[in-house]
């Protein structure tokens, strides 16, 4: 098998997957030309990210890193979400095949930019 | 349920095939080469293969040269041409864009050599017309190479067409027949074939095997040295068992070529007609000039590897051109030359079905993809754009 048991799980079935109507930062990097794309959405109550969501459209492993991502922030402080590296993701998914490896990055990214976007609506503590 | 559709990727071996292989390995286990009885007997197997191969084709036994597959027989047809090309001052190529990888890298390494290559539009049905072919020819034309029917999409060429075009020129005519031969009749005199390749694993055969048909009068050059195998043209012992069990292959998909077409194309238009009715997809290439088995779709708002996945998990084996799985940043080049954007190539489908698939094989694909497919457009943000306004669909 190309992926380890944790993404197939993940890929299969993701956490958090769907949209959110009142969300306090919106994230979307990637690009449909290169074939990823991810959505993130993330509520934040007294500096802590109470709830998150996503949408991707991409390969396995793209999903799967979404999905781990979603987990990894989900009940965290906005601060120690930001430092959450893609290396981070890939242990988490007990790793991805090399050519996978910037699905992950863009599961860093897609944190970073809801998180930007919540920042910039609601302004840095 | 268990449903193998990527036959265009490799075929089972058939239980003739099978046998013919063990039988061989059991019983003309002799080098033919040697001039004993025991090797002898091998080389009276060795020709006998090779006039079963020659009578599927309409060719003559000794213009059939054994190779280890596909690759070898298109590199060396190719190779070929460019060394008659270099002493005749012919430095030009005409191919198509969407050829086998075996095809253009080979192209591209005779382009780095001063070679000049012309890659022939395939239109948005993946078709070549001769008459294309012919207005490119030129003064230094030395070779036209165009797959009889392409791996991806299955769009057959009008290959005797282009053959005739061909001749009236002067000019070599290779075709890439791995995916036509067992499938389609092939007569090479008929149809104007100077070269043709083919791969036993494409028709129930073994995998590692293959021939190049090369007409009397075309000087080849080897590209594997060392022994006088093959009129010394192809070195190295003949893989005898798979070349018989090819043999035995390519005599049993051909004696039953018209019923399996039959049988094939009326359920590869069922699966069509049910994939057809998932909105926002495509069939890729024309319909009616392809191969009874082959089946290629693209949906919009889906990545192709997640949508293999999710098959493999209900049991489906079939393949795609997406990015991820053609391991490179771009989709799949035959659907890049058909004209369709990257993100929609992207999200592409090949089902490619044999005689031993059914008609509830067929329901059961159509209702896996369309949950699928609709599993995945609902997760995903292209999706989401595409159905909101902000994007616009590229099929209706």
């Amino acid at each position: 098998m190309l992926y380890s048991e944790k993404v197939m799980d993940h890929f299969q079935n993701p956490r958090n997957v769907g949209k959110m109507d009142d969300a306090d930062g919106i994230g979307e990097v990637g690009n449909a030309k290169c074939g990823d794309i991810m959505k993130m959405y993330i509520k934040v109550n007294d500096g802590i990210i109470t709830d998150v969501k996503f949408n991707t459209f991409g390969c396995g492993s793209a999903i799967a890193s979404s999905s781990m991502a979603t987990e990894m922030i989900k009940g965290k402080p906005v601060e120690e979400a930001l430092e959450i590296t893609n290396k981070a993701v890939v242990e988490a998914l007990d790793g991805l095949p090399a050519q996978k490896i910037h699905c992950s990055v863009l599961a860093e990214e897609a944190i970073k930019a809801a998180i930007e976007d919540y920042y910039s609506k609601h302004g840095k503590e | 349920m268990k449903i193998y559709a990527d036959n265009a990727a490799t075929t089972r071996m058939s239980k003739t095939a099978r046998d013919a292989m063990v039988k061989c390995m059991d019983e003309y286990y002799g080098n033919p080469s040697s001039l004993y009885t025991i090797g002898q007997l091998a080389a009276s197997k060795l020709l006998e293969a090779r006039e079963t191969v020659a009578g599927c084709i309409n060719a003559d036994p000794k213009e059939i040269y054994f190779t280890s597959g596909g690759s070898e027989a298109d590199n060396q047809a190719i190779i070929s041409a460019a060394e008659f090309g270099r002493k005749k001052n012919k430095l030009h190529i005409i191919s198509t864009a969407f050829e086998h990888h075996a095809v253009l890298h080979t192209l591209m390494k005779l382009e780095r050599a001063g070679f000049e290559v012309t890659y022939l539009d395939v239109h948005e049905n993946g078709v070549v017309t001769a008459d294309e072919v012919e207005a490119a020819i030129r003064e230094d034309t030395v070779l036209v190479t165009i797959m009889y029917a392409n791996n991806e999409i299955g769009t057959i060429q009008p290959v005797k067409e282009i053959g005739a075009v061909c001749k009236k020129h002067g000019v070599w005519f290779h075709t890439d027949a791995v995916q036509a031969a067992g499938h389609v009749d092939i007569d090479v005199v008929e149809q104007n074939i100077d070269m043709l390749s083919i791969s036993a694993h494409k028709f129930h055969g073994p995998k590692g095997t293959g021939a190049l048909y090369a007409r009397t009068g075309i000087p080849l050059t080897n590209i594997i040295e060392g022994g006088a195998q093959e009129k010394g043209k192809r070195a190295g012992t003949e893989n005898l068992p798979a070349i018989v069990s090819m043999a035995a292959a390519l005599k049993e998909a051909c004696d039953g070529i018209v019923p399996a077409a039959e049988k094939v194309t009326v359920l590869r238009d069922r699966l069509i007609r049910g994939l057809k009715k998932i909105p926002h997809s495509k069939l890729n290439g024309d319909a009616d000039k392809r191969l009874p088995g082959t089946v290629n779709f693209c949906f919009e708002g889906i990545e192709g590897e997640s949508l293999l996945l999710l098959l493999d998990a209900r049991g489906i084996s079939a393949s795609s051109g997406s990015a991820c799985t053609s391991g490179s940043l771009d989709p799949s080049h035959v659907l890049l030359a058909l004209g369709l954007p990257h993100e929609v190539a992207h999200g592409s489908l090949r089902l490619s079905i044999d005689e031993s698939n059914t008609e509830e094989e067929m329901d059961y694909i159509i209702s896996s993809v369309s949950d699928v497919v609709e599993y995945l457009r609902d997760m995903s943000p292209v999706w989401e754009d595409l159905s909101t306004g902000k994007k616009q669909f590229y099929f209706e």
